[in-house]
């Protein structure tokens, strides 16, 4: 009971110290209509109003589609409101007008039963022909495994052997306007997806913990992320150029935070940077076999703990979703459980298992940077021979 | 039985069995739920009004949303229209109360208790549902916060409440109308809640079973929802559907039968297809059970699915459009005034059509792609919820409210209220289509640079919107304790049952059935 009155006040004195703040806010930003030191939206994209035409043959053809309801919509508004406001207009008392008393017609009731049918009937034509042509996911060129995770993504060549995860790099201070944003922000990922134009790319979209969904508005893709399924959907880019979506589906927490950034580019380029991506990963497993002293495996850790595991566990490791790291039986108890819970996760919790997001070296590096930060100085370490050991004989 | 009066104290309000007092009760519940819910949505408007995070946290306003949607749906709208029920339907059938009296009683003082629950829920360790109002699993089970237990005892309470007052509504319309009021003379707002009630009894048990088997999910180690145990994840957004879906309907059949009531009023004329008003409605009942998938275009549905999902939802549009036609047909060559009840009707009638219309664009399954999940959806329900659900109610109670308490509002201030949330409302929502389309999600407490323009501005209607009803408040007191004394018929030859009797209207009314023609 006490610590739900304490929690109360906290929350109620936090909510209205900021309440208070308010005013002064809007007086402040009401004059420039953004936060000062933001960078300038260029003023075509600051009053959009419609949906974009995209970059793939779906895309314009659901945006054509999108118009032909929307001005269909507009006619039939433009008759019923018309005859509406002429009526308020000229069937008014004030004007002397006399009621009729006219109260049914069943010919004019059938009338405006049938039309509309028909018109529903003349839009569904195009929508089902459109419907069928996106759910035509054969013979794709490339198959990309996109999975969703609470707050990131990871995309998987297949038959490639290059995967990694796509991150949202814009920083704390900006979200938190301790620093200027940026003209991508909340939009912009450490890697983004990489994909060549004119080729059908398939995407194969699932999920690793709740429900996510995977949205770019240019490629005209939305399709839910969902742990247990496999959803597919496909495009093909026409123009070179970055694109960026959102997660469209509520994850938690960061669900505004977890953007998608797709780069289609020209064939060779993508060829080119395809091989520069596999070089790494063999770079990657030859870290693996390095055994690092401690200032930096904590050094490294402290960057990945920054990256993967902050956002729950709090920058001081005190918690905030997930549960505090600070003396706890897991940073200060047997290597073996610690390794194990970062490895596998905790089933039924929101703690992921990061054995497959993460490689050997980081899994090491961030077990040792928790069990000796924020006071926890364990002053041991584990190396990434020992998690790929640990990983193999479990 | 004779004249005796209300009791005295509060025992009058604890114990009451009288349809008007447990009518107020409702009405009155459901406005503080009506003012709470909007300071959910103030919060969220208030942190949307710029980039970045300035007031709250975005587990604190999954909080707000969630919140905002479940207190508005089931405190502010579906108790409003219980309450309008209990007031008006005994009134206009020409019964001297509800059929089954001390359930009604039980029925709406199980509610005060079930949202108590549920906002406590914010207070708890870990906060309250932060999960959306549809709460999909599994982040409302696997990651949900520890009190989404209260959430679903209350959701368990509240789905108790609505089901005993349907069972009354149904039971109190087909057994206890006047001699020869037959089924199709009675009024349109008694047909579409007997309509409402039978959906509500068909869909509030499968809401129960949802929430039941998330309980079992989290305490009992089944796994309905959850893939890892065997589970299906989309199982869950197809139960909810099944009641979500005729749950919209829920909220916006009685206000049919709202603005079916004004229209005629104010336009001096009678209705215009009144056959076609009740087969219309009862067509939308039936079609709100085969849409409920068009809310999962995205789930990744079987090509077949998406088709039917998409032509049945299409085929809502027909009997909407026949109640638009008729609503405006009544107008036509009417000798119309504008007093604030037909205001509210008419901006009805133009701003839900105009949700029909968005309604009409995300029922086209391809196009969804790009709707769905953005700030265009959130433009779609609240055009159809807000000058739909919420107008239809303000209407009703400016146009039944001299009959209730016996003295006139004030037409000015009526107005001024009209206009302002007429307004306000459109201030916020208007924009909201353009940032949906521009690529907005929603449910999300800070958005890219782009969007900021329409969001500031959105945030501005908001709080115009969300003071105006505090405006509403003050007229409704106004008008209680004075006013000019309001006639018996209060308006200008309306039609109805109710305008026969006494206003304010006597604590018992036709003890002996009334004659009718």
């Amino acid at each position: 009971m006490r610590l739900i009155t304490t929690q109360l006040a906290r929350k109620g004195l936090l909510v209205l110290s900021r309440a208070a703040a308010f005013p002064a806010l809007l007086a402040t930003s009401a004059a420039t209509w953004a936060a000062p030191g933001d960078a300038v939206v260029d003023e075509a994209k600051r009053w959009v109003v419609n949906m974009t035409e995209g970059v793939t043959a779906v895309s314009r053809e659901i945006f054509d589609l999108h118009m032909l309801i929307f001005w269909i919509c507009v006619g039939i508004a433009v008759v019923v409101f018309g005859v509406m406001f002429w009526s308020m207009l000229m069937h008014r008392k004030s004007v002397g007008a006399k009621a009729a008393s006219f109260h049914e017609s069943t010919m004019v009731e059938i009338a405006w039963t049938v039309l509309p049918f028909v018109i529903l009937v003349l839009m569904a034509i195009p929508a089902t022909s459109s419907l069928i042509k996106i759910y035509d996911t054969s013979e794709a060129d490339i198959d990309i495994k996109i999975v969703g995770y609470q707050w990131k993504w990871q995309y998987e060549y297949l038959g490639e052997d290059v995967s990694f995860f796509s991150n949202l790099t814009t920083s704390q201070d900006e979200i938190y306007g301790r620093a200027p944003r940026g003209e991508h922000y909340l939009l912009e990922v450490d890697e983004p997806l990489v994909i060549p134009i004119n080729k059908k790319v398939r995407f194969l979209i699932t999920a690793n913990d709740v429900l996510h969904a995977w949205w770019v508005p240019a490629l005209a893709v939305k399709r839910d992320a969902i742990p247990g399924y496999i959803n597919d959907a496909w495009t093909i880019v026409e123009e070179p150029g970055i694109y960026r979506g959102q997660c469209a589906e509520l994850c938690g927490k960061a669900h505004g935070f977890m953007p998608i950034v797709v780069h289609a580019m020209e064939e060779q380029d993508y060829n080119d940077w395809l091989v520069e991506k596999k070089k790494e990963a063999v770079e990657i497993a030859k870290m693996n076999e390095l055994i690092l002293p401690l200032d930096e495996m904590y050094a490294r850790g402290e960057e990945v703990y920054l990256q993967s595991c902050a956002a729950c566990h709090g920058v001081d490791g005190k918690g905030g979703v997930g549960p505090s790291m600070v003396g706890t039986a897991i940073t200060t108890g047997p290597m073996q459980g610690h390794v194990d819970v970062l490895v596998n996760g905790v089933q039924g919790s929101a703690m992921q298992a990061f054995g497959n997001q993460l490689s050997e070296l980081d899994l090491a590096a961030v077990v040792t940077y928790e069990r000796n930060a924020w006071g926890n100085n364990m002053g041991d370490m584990v190396q990434a021979v020992d998690v790929l050991n640990y990983k193999k004989n479990q | 039985m004779g004249d005796h009066g209300p009791a005295k104290g509060f025992g009058r309000w604890l114990y009451t069995t009288n349809h008007k007092d447990i009518g107020t009760m409702y009405l009155w519940f459901s406005f503080a739920m009506f003012l709470m819910g909007g300071v959910f949505a103030l919060v969220i408007r208030a942190e949307l009004f710029q980039p970045g995070l300035q007031l709250v946290e975005p587990e604190f306003f999954n909080q707000m949303t969630t919140m905002h949607g479940l207190v508005m749906v089931f405190g502010a709208v579906m108790p409003a229209f219980v309450g309008l029920a209990n007031w008006l339907i005994p009134m206009m059938i020409g019964a001297p109360d509800m059929a089954l009296p001390r359930m009604n009683n039980w029925s709406f003082w199980i509610l005060p208790f079930a949202f108590a629950m549920l906002t406590s829920t914010l207070f708890m360790e870990g906060g309250g549902p932060n999960f959306g109002w549809t709460f999909y699993a599994p982040l409302s089970t696997t990651y949900a916060p520890p009190s989404v237990t209260y959430f679903i005892f209350a959701v368990h309470i509240m789905g108790a409440s609505s089901i005993m007052g349907s069972i009354n509504i149904i039971a109190t319309i087909l057994n206890m109308r006047a001699p020869g009021m037959t089924l199709m003379k009675m009024p349109l707002f008694v047909w579409t809640w007997l309509i409402t009630a039978y959906l509500l009894i068909a869909v509030m048990p499968v809401l129960a079973g949802c929430v039941t088997m998330m309980l079992m999910d989290i305490h009992f180690g089944t796994s309905f929802f959850s893939a890892a145990g065997g589970g299906d994840p989309i199982l869950f957004q197809h139960v909810f559907w099944f009641f979500g879906h005729p749950e919209v309907y829920i909220m916006i059949l009685p206000a049919f039968g709202i603005v079916s009531a004004i229209i005629p009023t104010f336009a001096r004329k009678p209705l215009f297809g009144y056959a076609s008003m009740v087969y219309a409605t009862a067509s939308i009942a039936f079609l709100s059970f085969i849409v409920w998938a068009h809310h999962m275009f995205t789930v990744g549905m079987p090509i077949a699915g998406e088709l039917f999902f998409m032509y049945a939802t299409m085929l809502i549009a027909v009997p909407t459009g026949v109640k638009v036609f008729n609503w405006v047909t009544t107008m036509f060559r009417g000798s119309m005034t504008f007093e604030t009840p037909m205001l509210f009707a008419i901006a009805f009638v133009i701003l839900f059509s105009i949700g029909g219309f968005s309604g009409l664009m995300l029922a086209i399954a391809p196009a969804d792609f790009q709707y769905h999940d953005t700030y265009f959806v959130v433009a779609h329900f609240h055009y159809v919820l807000v000058p739909g659900a919420i107008f239809s109610i303000m209407a009703a109670v400016y146009y039944w409210l001299p009959k209730w308490c016996g003295n006139m509002y004030d037409e000015r201030l009526g107005k001024a209220h009209f206009w302002l949330s007429f307004i306000g409302l459109n201030v916020t929502f208007f924009p909201m289509h353009f940032v949906g389309l521009a690529g907005m999600p929603r449910r999300i407490p800070d958005y890219a640079l782009q969007f900021a323009d329409f969001n500031q501005i959105a945030s501005m209607g908001a709080f115009l919107f969300g003071f105006s009803q505090v405006f509403f408040l003050f007229i409704v007191i106004k008008t209680i304790r004075g006013g000019a004394q309001a006639t018996d018929e209060v308006w200008d030859n309306p039609e109805g049952l109710e305008w026969t009797i006494a206003s304010p209207a006597p604590y018992h009314t036709f003890t002996t059935p009334p004659a009718i023609k």
